[in-house]
């Protein structure tokens, strides 16, 4: 089953074109790794999947990517639900210029949340009231991106204070919070010690039940533990996508084999 | 040391030299033009105290009575009415241009407001005469005020004008300082755009925003020739804004050197220069601490 379908995608920065014609599906509720050399469009086809590329105006879009469905380059869909359904986290986490706390607490404020009928509240709420509901809220996301223990003596400091390694965990918390369906990570563990790796990756094979996760990686050894699926890109072109096995033990095309060597990089 | 260290090093020394000189060349330049002016309007004090200078209404110099209370409150009320004008129209617009307008309406615009940051003192106090002035006038007549135009009201309108392309221009670049992973961090969240602008973009930004508003108001403070000739210039302590004022910069402006036959006159003008000054210096320091204050919580 697949609920999101790419079709003929390109896109260009000006006259730079970065994506050449991708055409893909992705399966749903497994963990996706997007593969390939630094610069070869990874992060650019990861934020067309929420039309986060907007917000650039030198980018063209050329081509349609279907969510459950729906062409998200249609010119009247609702981009603000899009993007709570996709969410998105990025290459260079810059928290919220807020307290932690917020950081977790932003997401479902603005989407006017009823938090008490989250998984993390549960029906807990009539007994203790809101502001306890919405504690037990950011408790919840905190633990699940694991960064409960270190900040739950500071949660109203701000945010800019913790450690790159703490903010990335964060902007996973914040991500988490707006219970997306689909999550899209951009090098999530880039700037995480191989302790606070490991978590995240546990995190996302827990996660994965509920949601689909695509995620970028340089290291092929993680996509190698992780993934379900690889998508691999070179120079903007689409290159092999396959299940995992397949991708590693058989790849059909020779940019791969040499890719997986390591005799390209 | 290598030869082409010793080089670097030296350049690095002459530079800082250098700049440490200026640095203290400008202080001192300061502090001389405060106690230039200091020494020029002590003399005032010998005849009127300092409460009486600074809070009497009555300002007579034929019968030397020099209270320049109406002319503080002058500069007070026509730098804040003008601000209050200013402000919101600056925040909207900086914000407008920098969060949603597309890049060349952005470049256009900016161009059109260099124009106008650009345009003369005196040209703008000329189209206050020809269009604020009456515009007041008639405001007046229709809600049943008495007023020839010329009043704290239209000299609020010209300065808030000259000063909007100033802080406008100033609070643009800062929001546009503001990296874009802040705003696709709140938008990726699914914040719609005012939610990013409020949430995220202004607490970044608002130490610079604070800043570009200090500097509109100190300009506003000292700016003479414009509001001078729309405010009215009359030595009365203002009912409302239909009536005249007069602001510190427009009576140095109006008299020194005219009438320097009556005895003191000039130490009372030095006086007002000095108190101008501490206004501007008190407003500019206490808007900077409450900055730092601000941004130590953020
Ligand atoms: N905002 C932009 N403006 C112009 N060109 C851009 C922009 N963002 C990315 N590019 C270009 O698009 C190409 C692909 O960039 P992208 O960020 O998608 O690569 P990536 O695969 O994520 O690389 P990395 O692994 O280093 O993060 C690069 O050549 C890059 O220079
Ligand atoms: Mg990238």
């Amino acid at each position: 089953m697949s609920r999101i379908k790419i079709k003929q995608l390109s896109i260009s920065y000006g006259n730079h074109q970065v994506l050449k014609n991708v055409s893909l599906d992705i399966p749903d509720r497994q963990i996706i790794a997007v593969i390939g050399p630094s610069g070869c469009g990874k992060t650019t086809l990861l934020k067309s999947m929420n039309r986060l590329l907007d917000l650039n105006e030198d980018v063209a879009v050329k081509g349609e990517i279907f969510i459950d469905g729906e062409n998200i380059y249609r010119p009247d869909i609702d981009v603000t639900a899009l993007r709570k359904r996709v969410g998105f986290l990025p290459q260079h986490p810059y928290p919220l210029p807020m307290s932690i706390f917020d950081n977790v607490a932003f997401g479902p404020k603005i989407h006017g949340l009823d938090i008490s009928s989250t998984p993390a509240v549960s029906g807990a709420q009539e007994e203790t009231g809101k502001k306890e509901g919405m504690r037990r809220f950011v408790e919840h996301y905190l633990s699940l991106a694991g960064l409960w223990d270190e900040v739950k003596d500071r949660l109203h400091s701000p945010a800019a204070k913790l450690s790159i390694g703490q903010q990335q965990r964060l902007a996973l918390a914040r991500v988490l919070s707006i219970e997306p369906e689909i999550i899209l990570a951009d090098e999530p563990t880039s700037a995480l010690d191989p302790i606070s790796a490991k978590l995240v990756e546990t995190q996302f094979k827990i996660l994965k039940q509920d949601y689909t996760i695509i995620f970028v990686t340089h290291i092929l050894r993680q996509a190698k533990r992780l993934a379900d699926y690889i998508i691999f890109l070179y120079m903007g072109d689409l290159v092999e996508h396959a299940t995992a096995g397949q991708f590693f033990s058989e790849p059909r095309d020779e940019k791969t084999r040499a890719y997986i060597t390591g005799e390209i990089s | 040391m290598s030869n082409s260290l010793k080089k670097r090093k030296a350049k690095d020394i002459i530079a800082a030299v250098f700049a440490r000189s200026f640095l203290i060349f400008i202080i001192f330049l300061a502090l001389l033009i405060i106690f230039g002016l200091f020494l020029k309007a002590r003399p005032i004090l010998s005849i009127v105290s300092l409460p009486e200078l600074l809070f009497s209404s009555s300002w007579h110099p034929m019968k030397n009575e020099f209270g320049l209370f109406p002319f503080i409150i002058g500069t007070i009320e026509v730098t804040l009415l003008a601000m209050i004008i200013a402000l919101p129209i600056c925040m909207l617009t900086s914000i407008y241009l920098s969060e949603y307008a597309k890049r060349r309406f952005r470049e256009i615009s900016r161009f059109f407001i260099d124009i106008l940051a650009g345009i003369p003192s005196v040209v703008y106090g000329l189209c206050g005469i020809l269009v604020v002035v009456p515009f007041v006038e008639f405001t007046g007549e229709l809600i049943g005020i008495q007023t020839t135009g010329y009043s704290l009201l239209a000299g609020g309108i010209v300065l808030a004008v000259m000063v909007i392309p100033f802080i406008v221009s100033i609070s643009m670049e800062v929001l546009r300082m503001v990296p874009e992973p802040y705003r696709e961090s709140a938008l990726a969240l699914g914040a719609t755009r005012w939610e990013t602008v409020k949430y995220v973009i202004l607490k970044k930004a608002r130490s610079g925003l604070i800043a570009a508003t200090v500097l509109g108001f100190a300009r506003a403070f000292g700016e003479t020739m414009a509001v001078l000739m729309v405010v009215g210039n009359v030595a009365q302590v203002p009912k409302s804004v239909f009536d005249a004022a007069y602001p510190l910069p427009a009576l140095i402006a109006n008299n020194y050197g005219e009438v320097m036959s009556i005895p003191l006159y000039d130490a009372a003008l030095m006086s007002a220069a000095l108190i101008l000054m501490l206004i501007v210096t008190i407003f500019s320091l206490t808007a900077h601490y409450a900055l730092l204050k601000l941004g130590k919580t953020i």
